[in-house]
């Protein structure tokens, strides 16, 4: 694996205004605020995937957004690749941006329903000036093969796709700019359990060949077990728990990581046939 | 087994369209007894949302259901009049549906459409409604009743709008509580609090409890057996311990495997999951919907008989071929492996 840049984040925080009902007006207090991330660090090494856990409302997405600033922090240090994220602007911006790409839940919404598959991977490489992305088939086919679609993909539109299937084209997409850096925001949660499998494996796979490095946002635990080397459990906008995946799940320290450990739900274990053990044995 | 409550038997539903039928739910049969809960796991298109539906004989207007029989009870339901049907909906079966906030009018107070509920499914007057609506309320765990049924649906969380949709499911005391995936929009942490709420309205109550969920785990926690869905057909089912440690159908054992688990954490092994993707319902025809997707399947797969065998106690599979690819039940008693500690 390639040492990669690193993503660093250092006390970032975000609130969102309220309403002033009349009886803070009466009050003469302030516009109420939520605070939706409060002081939150952690670091992103090379070829990393870390799971960001917690509940709804917990600050997850509005966490995933800051770093690409989609959203812009209140407060606090993004720091990529040695460069601080905040201060830039214009090419600087878009560079960033370049190398770090959000993968989003809904397939379908985040595909233009009116674009062939073929010219969403496209467009994208030749906004970002990708090399090979003069070759229109070539160029697609190489990203379509990355998600493991056939290259005859690249002439349908999103609504003959299916969830799973949508999904990929729009890992594709992000793949197509060239990024360091995926931040897949729920990306898996609609989906099938048969076709999640699929796509956390592909996640695996990219990261391995690609040696990306991926924030993967989840609200199941059990997901982020499968793929990710270290978690961070979220609450009311704060990281309250971070460390490696096996070690945060087997030995909790946190209450409220202990509690969403406790209230997740999972089937019994499957007894092994041992007719099945021969086969693959 | 308890006795029988329901007995859905050979129910098919078809959608009709500008060409034809589209068979969505194909010769489906199970059951639920008094005070039983059965879970109805599948994916996404598996038919068992309309399938739980056609026991209130709710179809949208292209829907058409045909079934040997729906017994609730011993009486028909697809033989009811339209009167004795109303009857049915209000008094043997409540319903919960997965977006308790679509369900709810977001102009009323809560507390009012509890009582609404009261007033026309077991025709209470006024006043009584309103003091059942606070002993309901405290039923599904919400305390300050007095206060919170005066707020509306926007002012509670979506844990406490669940707990109110449950409170109008069960305000005539039905026989059987059908919930479709009542759980999937909630967190886990509130999630477990409502599967604990189901459960204890069965052990207080005796109600019957039909849960549609696409979630093993969920069902795995709250249900006595489950039924397996995939492409419109049953493909097994069985008490739910001995279908999740030895499941006797393919598709049920790829879909276990498949399933994320925490103890995965740290174990850098990948899960094999299922390749290809579910049947689109215009591609199932005769035959074995899984059979595509099957590590065990050959060519007599796609004509074979879907009809549900014995494996064990009250443990049925479509599979005929079951005893090729698995050891029959118990087998393995021995050699239990994985799983937390």
């Amino acid at each position: 694996m390639t040492a990669g840049p690193t993503l660093e984040v250092e006390g970032l925080s975000k609130s969102f205004a309220l309403r002033r009902g009349w009886t803070d007006a009466v009050a003469r207090r302030k516009r109420p605020a939520h605070a939706a991330v409060d002081d939150v660090s952690f670091q992103l090494a090379p070829g990393e995937i870390l799971g960001l856990a917690g509940g709804s409302g917990s600050g997850k997405t509005t966490l995933a957004r800051m770093i690409i600033r989609l959203v812009e922090p209140d407060a606090g240090r993004i720091t990529f690749d040695g460069v601080d994220v905040r201060s830039l602007s214009g090419r600087a911006l878009r560079e960033t941006r370049r190398r770090m790409q959000m993968v989003f839940q809904d397939p379908y919404s985040s595909l233009n329903p009116r674009m062939s598959v073929g010219a969403a991977i496209l467009e994208a490489g030749r906004v970002h000036h990708q090399s090979g992305s003069e070759h229109p088939e070539q160029f697609v086919a190489r990203f379509l093969d990355f998600v493991r679609l056939p290259a005859a993909t690249a002439r349908r539109r999103p609504e003959e796709l299916s969830g799973g299937q949508r999904q990929r084209v729009a890992i594709a997409r992000a793949l197509a700019v060239g990024p360091d850096v995926v931040i897949a925001d729920e990306a898996v949660s609609a989906l099938d359990v048969s076709i999640q499998t699929q796509l956390l494996n592909l996640f695996l796979d990219l990261r391995d060949e690609l040696g990306l490095s991926i924030i993967f946002v989840a609200h199941q635990l059990s997901v982020i077990a499968e793929v990710a080397d270290r978690v961070a459990i979220m609450h009311l906008g704060r990281v309250v728990e971070v460390g490696p995946t096996a070690e945060v799940f087997r030995a909790p320290r946190d209450e409220y990581t202990r509690s969403l450990l406790a209230a997740h739900p999972h089937p019994a274990p499957l007894r092994a046939s041992s007719k099945l053990r021969e086969e693959t044995s | 087994m308890t006795d029988p409550l329901l007995n859905v038997e050979e129910l098919s539903i078809a959608f009709r369209q500008r060409r034809g039928e589209l068979t969505v739910v194909r010769d489906v049969s199970f059951d639920v007894g008094v005070g039983e809960v059965v879970g109805l796991v599948g994916e996404s298109g598996s038919g068992k949302s309309v399938s739980c539906r056609s026991i209130l004989r709710l179809m949208p207007a292209h829907g058409v259901m045909r079934a040997r029989a729906i017994e609730f009870l011993g009486r028909d339901v697809t033989k009811l009049s339209d009167r004795e049907l109303r009857d049915h909906r209000r008094h043997n079966v409540g319903m919960v549906f997965q977006d308790p906030y679509s369900c709810l009018n977001p102009t009323q107070r809560v507390g009012e459409q509890v009582a609404e509920a009261l007033r026309v499914n077991a025709g209470m007057s006024k006043i009584d409604a309103r003091a059942r609506t606070i002993e309901l309320f405290e039923s599904v765990g919400i305390d300050r009743g007095a206060e919170r049924q005066r707020s509306y649906p926007h002012e509670l969380s979506g844990g406490m709008r669940q707990r109110v949709m449950i409170a109008i499911a069960i305000s005539a005391g039905p026989k059987l509580l059908i919930g479709d995936e009542p759980t999937t929009a909630l967190d886990v942490t509130t999630q477990a609090q409502i599967l604990a709420l189901m459960s204890r309205l069965r052990d207080d109550t005796g109600m019957a409890v039909l849960l549609v969920s696409h979630d093993f785990g969920v069902v795995a926690q709250v249900c006595d057996r489950v039924v397996v869905m995939y492409g419109g057909r049953v493909m097994e089912s069985g008490p739910v311990t001995q279908v999740c440690t030895e499941p006797q159908h393919p598709y049920t054992r790829a879909l276990l495997e498949s399933i994320p688990r925490l103890e995965a954490a740290g174990r850098r092994v990948r899960r094999e999951g299922i390749p290809g993707q579910p049947p689109n319902p215009a591609d199932v025809g005769e035959g074995c919907p899984f059979a595509d997707r099957c590590a065990h399947a050959s060519a007599r797969c796609s004509s074979v008989d879907m009809s549900l065998r014995p494996v064990g106690p009250s443990h049925v599979t479509a599979c005929p071929f079951v005893g090729e690819w698995s050891d029959p039940p118990g087998a393995t008693e021995s050699s239990r492996v994985g799983g937390p500690s």
